[in-house]
């Protein structure tokens, strides 16, 4: 019966074939295209994404809490009501810092360093530029974080031996004027001042860092900040970058320190990337709906062309639901042929875009390709929204088909 | 019906039964078709529709194929009323009960003469694809269209695709034909073919043919002749030639419906 059903609607496209080729065009575009973009778009996201895990921290403990600290009077009475509070000068940092990296080291499958940061002001001749600077554990640092792959000058090693020396971003340098084996002068809003060699520079390619940020070791920061022992910021690379949320959720509940993934850290970001998508599949969309607009111009045209059929086969015993179906079939044949042809144009535009070369200058010449991400689910997602856009579109008019009535057209054709 | 007598077997029970039927067009002018029919049709009953054009034939007869439904009245098909069926139900009766043969010939243009006389076979789905085939060319063989199967109607006479038609109507075996004017649009030789064929699905198949027509020649060589004028019956009488049980269920059925 089904059979037949396609074998009826198959002889009513096949009598409009230059119609029919028409709308499998439209409805190949549209999945062809959105397949190529979606491979792009989603390239494109995976390669900045990944260059954004590379390079930060996957979670990151800081030295605040999300609540303010909790006054020993709300410990004491059921309702208490504060004004003119003034918490205990605390001096900012990550309490028992030995034992809490001692906790996360069990805590965590992963790698973790230690840093402490603050702002200075670097000094060399007459120029002076706002300093973020991180005291690191070299060997720590280099684990968690980029920064020993992009030095380009001396090494992030000396750190550890060298009390005084600071590895700056070349940024910093060109700034100052000053170069590796330089003197600089590092001085903090307490009025510390310290004369630091520039040891090492690095080019990480994120503008902010390169031109503000500066490390020295974990022990001259502590002296530089005036605050001994103490650490502000635990980074930590995960084994598994997809646990960074659970991680850091469990982190916070186990120290209570404020525990930042790299999802949450970047979170307008991934927003924005959302967005873009939104964007995309809104435009695939508008495609796809002008395709289906073909569609239902043809069925609709067969439905009204084929008027005296319908009246036939109703009159032989056909219900309406066949008649719906009918259409329907048409619709969907040349959605599901288009879709056919469109994954075969998508695969084809996403290997032409994954080949193209293309030279980007970024300090350096680099000559590269652009991302293509491919993924079942975009020629999925196409295919799908082309089958209901062309079941939609045969759907309208296979309603009128099935409400045609035998015996008007059957007494008009007598 | 328990009507004294023999024992009420399949036959007593008529195959097509209107029981006051009126059909009004509503509209800027309300036209009524078919007005107050009763009427009874039993099984291997060859019964003419005469009357002038425009008196309503065609509606009377689209009405008791339930392509059309009544504004007043019933029709029952097998005792079943159908007025509480709901269009699919209908459609299934259509396609296992009634065998339409219209003046124009509606083959789908297509599909070949064999594949025409499948498609109520296919949509009915009782047959396998072998038996179908083998079915769907004995039909044609029999309306002398053995050497046309595969054609297509572009490539047959008039004639010749009213007969295959007429082999389309019979695909599911129907027991009962409703043809409206079927020889209207033919020839002379086509036509007394075509007649000539209806005649033989009741006498040797026995078939009901309910058969609209100007032809009266053709009216007369039927038992039973039903004259609509204005759509009401105005005369419902038998060939004395052809007078037998039918006539005999037939009468059982007008005294019922004047006296209702
Ligand atoms: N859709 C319609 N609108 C208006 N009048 C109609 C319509 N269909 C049929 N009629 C009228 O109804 C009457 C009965 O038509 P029909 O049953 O075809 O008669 P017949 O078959 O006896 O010639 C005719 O007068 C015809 O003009
Ligand atoms: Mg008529």
């Amino acid at each position: 019966m089904i059979r037949l059903l396609f074998d009826i609607a198959y002889t009513h496209i096949a009598g409009r074939l230059r119609q029919t080729v028409v709308s499998i065009v439209g409805v190949m575009l549209g999945v062809g295209f959105s397949i190529a973009m979606a491979a792009l778009m989603q390239g494109s996201q995976d390669d900045f994404v990944t260059q954004l895990i590379d390079a930060l921290p996957h979670v990151s403990v800081s030295d605040e809490t999300r609540q303010p600290p909790r006054q020993p009077a709300l410990d004491r009475f059921d309702a208490v009501e504060m004004f003119g509070l003034k918490p205990d000068d605390d001096r900012r940092g990550i309490r028992n810092p030995t034992e809490v990296l001692a906790l996360l080291k069990a805590l965590v499958p992963g790698r973790i360093a230690p840093a402490l940061t603050g702002q200075a002001v670097a000094r060399y001749g007459g120029g002076d530029v706002g300093l973020a600077v991180a005291g690191i554990e070299p060997a720590a640092e280099k684990r968690v974080s980029r920064i020993a792959k992009d030095m380009r000058e001396g090494s992030l090693d000396t750190l550890a031996a060298d009390p005084n020396g600071i590895v700056i971003g070349d940024g910093v340098a060109r700034k100052l004027g000053a170069g590796l084996g330089d003197q600089i002068t590092v001085s903090t809003s307490r009025g510390i001042l310290k004369r630091l060699k520039i040891v090492g520079l690095f080019h990480t390619g994120v503008t902010t860092q390169d031109d503000g940020t500066g490390y020295v070791g974990l022990k001259a920061a502590q002296i530089l900040f005036e605050r001994p022992n103490a650490i502000n910021q635990i980074k930590i690379r995960l084994d598994e970058v997809g646990q960074a949320r659970a991680v850091a959720a469990r982190i916070e509940r186990e120290i209570g320190y404020k525990s930042l993934s790299w999802e949450e850290a970047n979170q307008s970001l991934l927003e924005a990337f959302k967005i873009r998508n939104i964007i995309m599949f809104t435009v695939v969309g508008a495609i796809l709906l002008v395709a289906g607009f073909g569609i239902y111009n043809i069925v609709s045209t067969i439905v009204h062309e084929k008027a005296r059929d319908i009246a036939i086969l109703k009159s032989l015993g056909f219900a309406e639901a066949d008649m719906r179906h009918i259409f329907l079939i048409e619709g969907l044949m040349i959605g599901v042929l288009g879709s056919a042809a469109g994954w075969a144009l998508g695969f084809g535009l996403t290997e032409l875009l994954g080949s193209i070369r293309f030279e980007l200058k970024g300090g350096l010449t680099e000559v590269t390709h652009l991302p293509v991400a491919r993924d079942p689910l975009h020629y999925l997602i196409a295919a799908v929204f082309a089958l209901g856009s062309a079941g939609v579109a045969g759907f309208l008019p296979a309603r009128k088909a099935a409400k045609v009535k035998p015996v008007d057209i059957i007494r008009g054709a007598t | 019906m328990t009507a004294p007598g023999p024992a009420p077997d399949a036959a007593a029970i008529p195959l097509i039964e209107a029981r006051g039927v009126t059909r009004i067009l509503s509209g800027a002018v309300e036209t009524t078709l078919v007005s107050d029919v009763s009427l009874s049709i039993g099984a291997g009953e060859f019964v003419a529709v005469t009357g002038p054009s425009g008196s309503g034939k065609s509606s009377l007869l689209y009405l008791l194929g339930l392509l059309d439904l009544p504004t007043a009245g019933e029709v029952l098909i097998r005792g079943r009323p159908t007025h509480a069926m709901d269009e699919a139900e209908r459609a299934a009766t259509r396609l296992a009960t009634l065998g339409f043969v219209f003046q124009f010939h509606f083959l789908l243009p297509e599909f070949s003469a064999l594949g025409n006389v499948m498609i109520p076979m296919r949509k009915l789905g009782r047959l396998d694809a072998r038996a179908m085939r083998e079915r769907a060319a004995l039909l044609l063989e029999q309306l002398g269209l053995g050497g046309h199967l595969d054609k297509l109607p572009e490539q047959l006479s008039g004639g010749q695709r009213q007969r295959v038609a007429m082999a389309r109507a019979l695909a599911n075996d129907p027991p009962v034909i409703l043809a409206d004017e079927p020889t209207g649009s033919l020839d002379t030789r086509s036509s007394a073919q075509v007649r000539d064929i209806l005649a033989r699905l009741v006498a040797e198949q026995g078939r009901t043919v309910v058969a609209v027509t100007h032809d009266l020649t053709f009216a007369e060589a039927m038992r039973r002749r039903i004259h609509l004028v204005d759509g009401r019956i105005v005369s419902d009488e038998f060939s004395p030639a052809a007078a037998g049980p039918q006539a005999g269920l037939n009468q059982v059925a007008q005294t019922q419906a004047a006296t209702s």
